[in-house]
């Protein structure tokens, strides 16, 4: 492959390969990303790939595996191009319909298309409301390329920025143009990316670094994966030119081992780079040198943090030490590193592309551009999502998501993973933005939403989160450590029925003084989850603390299982479900439920007849007392 | 670049990289002692009286100049800074914004007023005595009733140990004899001593003093061996007194150590129980 060496190549080589691209040959996608594969997406691009063989077509028709689409929930996806016509949870026995229907016979086949609420199939992706709503910028391009082949990005205009910025910009000027868009940090704190920059390009050193922080870990959210496993280049690229602006030559991957796509398809697209010479010396035949080393995380949360990210590339223990010195001074090894976030890397050269101005017309005020979401939970539509800021949560979850799932009510919605909070029913229409997140006690994190409904119990949503931090945190300072592992205490104590009336302040304490005195954002930010469940839903806690009562019947303590014996037809189908023999009766007796045996599993609820509905889950109320001897059932 | 060139240059990266690393430990984020070159005076004031300092201090040196007394933990003046009990928290106003800085790293700035007893410090400060206090069962009784700390108010998890690291940096730093560490995280953080250096080096520690046991603020750090527990009514940042040694008694707890996660800690009972 020959090396690019001035950017005449570049142009040349992109010009090739669209002239190589016919754009009314047929092309099969299919989403590769984790979702789909989880849903066995391989099994059926291999069956495509099969089929077109046999058939003779495979130089007819372009078969690409692209990242992720987005629409996790209705996964395999195939959008076959240039019609544009999307399939939704293709199986591999719906391959040779597809092949030889829509394919050659032009036909399209309805019952894989998405139907509309009207009952009315769609047949191109963007008619989806799933994607109707959203504004794609820095996720559209997943479904076009195949992210091991960076042709396929060259082709669609990639590194056109870093040629603009090597060639016409000083990287003075970058700076300005990422001041001036505002583009704030993608993976919680929303800092100002450019202010970042410019601090480490004031810093004193000659060696400077800067990193990709895909230490993503938030329960729930995989946004950041899916865009580095998707399009790995686009963050390479915005990585290349902070890297000018910034003055350093090397660059970092921080990619958690447990993303073994990401892992690869990053690997093979700085190879890929290399090849062509746009990593090493005289990128581009500029004075410009840059390498980039992938560093796989061992698994641990808090080395998402930066200044813990930072200390786990030097080889040590990955714990957060003291920013009072900022890590754009004084970051690996002391020197000046700039850590930005998978999605804000990726934003950069749309910016260049496009200007400050274009992107900031999106958004809001403050917060400009789109974020991806990643929309989970009791959603109808889960998946990834790319909303300009300012977008309500109203819209976002029922427009996008469609509404929670098996018609419930709405509960609380919770942003920004275990440093976040929960936002409810009453500020559903928020303007998602960094401001008015943080303002409403949650934050923006790095995008993870988790929907929940009048099921969820929020004391024990904010142990669950306080449980996985009491793991997750690294243990250095005592706020955090004591701090969380004391609010859980309190907590389980809450959800079991011994809570105490000064439980409420104590909580609110310990989270004071986490939010004050911890070392790091992790200990600070953990008492979110706690306090913001406080804040909205301070009496559902009274509830669990003075009438020992669980109101959406989650909490195993204070919830019984009983059977109406007006209701009850003695069918013995709990009786013979129950795994632990808890259920007393018999053949045209009256089952009763044995209290002092009940595990709680709730497998009677779930198979008593619904048109009996004789078992239901009490909380916070006497258990009446059976009758003697058992009742014939009337 | 040739395969050849980059695999120079990754290896001078490593190198490098080890030799920056060799050069600095465990938690340290900045020079102790004020820089010497170039030092620039700055002022600050704390507690409302004014304070000259230099460049490079931290507030609690700049503090303790004036003999203004913050109290502290984890801090050992002749350690690296390590930041982690947020005992020394104190509250820093710049303009209109407050916020509560850990004093033992916060470096000083001009301009800035400082409250080591401010409201908000004793609030936050009392609870972190609480904290200790459940784990550690023996505070300071002044301590505890200057900051009204509530005895009994979180649940107890007595441990010996309160992961100060004051004896890993001791070990790491002044002796250079790597001899403890941290494993675990979260919850499961412990201080594990590593048989196979503590057998080689732990003898010939000051004299057979073994150092780490000096710095240690509970008397976790075995004394003699001996399972002799905590003081009642030390001071929390006091040092523990050293006792005689012999070398027979390491080499036979080590021995008997089998994992090594210290049980002596774990087995003994606890005293005033």
């Amino acid at each position: 492959m020959p090396k690019l060496k001035s950017l005449l190549d570049l142009e040349e080589l992109r010009k090739g390969i669209i002239a190589s691209k016919d754009p009314s040959k047929q092309c099969i996608t299919i989403c590769s990303g984790t979702g789909c594969h989880a849903y066995a997406s391989e099994k059926v691009a291999d069956t495509f790939a099969s089929e077109l063989e046999q058939q003779g077509l495979s130089e007819k028709i372009d078969l690409r595996r692209t990242g992720c689409h987005g629409f996790c929930e209705r996964g395999p996806i195939v959008v076959i191009f240039p019609d544009e016509i999307c399939y939704l949870s293709v199986k591999p026995d719906d391959v040779s319909e597809i092949v030889s229907e829509t394919l050659v016979g032009k036909k399209i086949i309805e019952r894989l298309l998405y139907v509309g609420d009207d009952g009315k199939p769609i047949t191109h992706e963007n008619d989806i409301p799933f994607y109707k709503h959203q504004i794609r910028l820095v996720f559209g391009d997943n479904r076009l390329i195949n992210p091991q082949s960076i042709e396929d990005y060259i082709g669609l205009g990639g590194y056109e920025a870093l040629g603009k910025v090597l060639f016409e910009m000083t990287p003075e000027d970058v700076i300005e143009v990422v001041k001036k868009a505002n583009l704030r940090g993608r993976g919680g704190g929303g800092f100002p990316a450019g202010i970042k920059w410019e601090t480490t390009r004031n810093a004193p050193g000659d060696a400077k670094y800067v990193i990709v922080n895909a230490d993503e870990g938030d329960p729930g959210a995989y946004m950041d994966r899916s865009l580095l496993e998707g399009n790995p280049h686009s963050v390479l690229e915005g990585l290349m030119i902070g890297a000018y602006a910034i003055g350093a030559n090397q660059g970092y991957i921080y990619v958690r081992q447990e993303y073994p796509l990401a892992v690869e398809n990053v690997g093979v697209a700085i190879e890929q780079m290399r090849e062509y010479g746009l990593l090493g010396e005289k990128i581009l035949g500029t004075g410009f040198d840059f390498d980039v080393i992938v560093h796989r995380g061992a698994g641990a949360f808090v080395s998402g943090e930066s200044s813990a990210l930072m200390t786990a590339i030097e080889g040590r223990v990955g714990e957060p030490r003291p920013k009072y010195i900022r890590t754009a001074v004084s970051g690996i090894h002391g020197r000046p590193s700039n850590l930005n976030n998978v999605e804000t890397w990726s934003n950069v050269p749309l910016i260049i592309k496009h200007g400050a101005k274009w992107f900031g017309g999106i958004g809001t005020e403050g917060s400009k551009g789109t974020k991806i979401f990643s929309l989970v939970g009791k959603v109808n539509n889960t998946g990834l999502v790319e909303v300009p800021m300012g977008m309500p949560l109203r819209d976002i979850i029922y427009n996008i998501g469609g509404g929670i799932r098996g018609d419930k009510k709405f509960k609380a919605v919770q942003t920004g993973g275990p440093s976040g909070g929960v936002i409810p029913e009453s500020l559903l229409n928020l303007p998602v933005d960094f401001d008015e997140l943080s303002k409403a006690g949650s934050m923006m994190g790095s995008g993870g939403m988790i929907v929940m409904d009048e099921d969820t119990c929020v004391v024990d949503v904010a142990r669950y989160f306080l449980d996985f931090l009491a793991d997750e945190s690294c243990g250095k300072c005592i706020p955090c450590r004591e701090g969380i592992q004391q609010m859980l205490v309190v907590l389980n104590r809450i959800c079991e029925g011994t809570g105490r009336e000064e439980d409420l302040d104590t909580l609110a304490d310990l989270g004071d003084m986490m939010r004050d005195c911890a070392l790091c954002a992790l200990g600070q930010s953990a008492p979110n989850p706690v306090l913001s469940t406080i804040q909205y839903f301070k009496e559902e806690y009274e509830e669990h603390i003075q009438n020992h009562r669980c109101p959406a019947g989650v909490c195993k303590e204070l919830i019984n299982y009983y059977i109406d014996p007006e209701k009850c037809q003695a069918c013995m189908i709990c009786m013979r479900n129950c795994p632990v023999g808890a259920i007393d009766g018999g053949k045209n007796i009256v089952h009763v439920v044995i209290q002092e045996k009940c595990t709680k599993c709730g497998t009677c609820l779930e198979v008593c007849p619904p048109r009996f509905g004789a078992v239901s889950k009490l909380s916070g109320v006497e258990i009446p007392e059976a009758a003697a001897g058992g009742i014939k059932v009337r | 670049m040739s395969t050849e060139e980059r695999e120079k240059q990754n290896s001078s990266e490593r190198q490098t990289r080890r030799a920056v690393s060799d050069r600095r430990v465990e938690g340290v984020t900045q020079p102790i002692a004020p820089a010497v070159e170039a030092a620039r005076q700055v002022e600050l004031t704390i507690n409302g009286q004014a304070v000259e300092a230099w460049e490079g201090m931290t507030l609690l040196q700049a503090a303790q100049s004036v003999g203004i007394s913050i109290p502290t933990l984890c801090h050992h003046k002749e350690l690296s800074t390590y930041g982690a009990c947020r005992l020394c928290s104190v509250e820093v106003i710049r303009g209109r914004r407050s916020r509560i800085v850990a004093s033992c790293i916060y470096p000083v700035e001009d301009g800035i007023e400082v409250l080591t007893e401010s409201e908000k410090v004793a609030k936050h400060r009392k609870i972190i005595l609480e904290l200790i206090q459940a784990r550690w069962p023996w505070v300071d009784k002044e301590l505890l009733e200057k900051y009204g700390a509530q005895p009994g108010r979180f649940e107890e998890k007595t441990d010996f140990c309160i992961l100060c690291g004051l004896c890993v940096r001791y070990c790491t730093e002044v002796k250079k004899a790597n001899c403890l560490g941290f494993v675990g995280r979260g919850a499961e953080r412990q201080i594990v001593i590593y048989p196979e250096r503590a057998i080689e080096m732990c003898p010939t520690c000051e004299g057979g003093n073994m150092g780490c046991r000096s710095v240690c603020p509970t008397g976790t750090m075995p004394n003699e061996f001996a399972h002799t527990g905590p003081r009642f009514g030390k001071k929390l940042p006091l040092a523990y007194p050293v006792k005689s040694y012999s070398e027979d008694n390491v080499r036979e707890v080590l021995h008997t150590v089998g994992d090594w996660r210290m049980p002596w800690v774990r087995s003994q009972t606890m005293p005033g129980k």
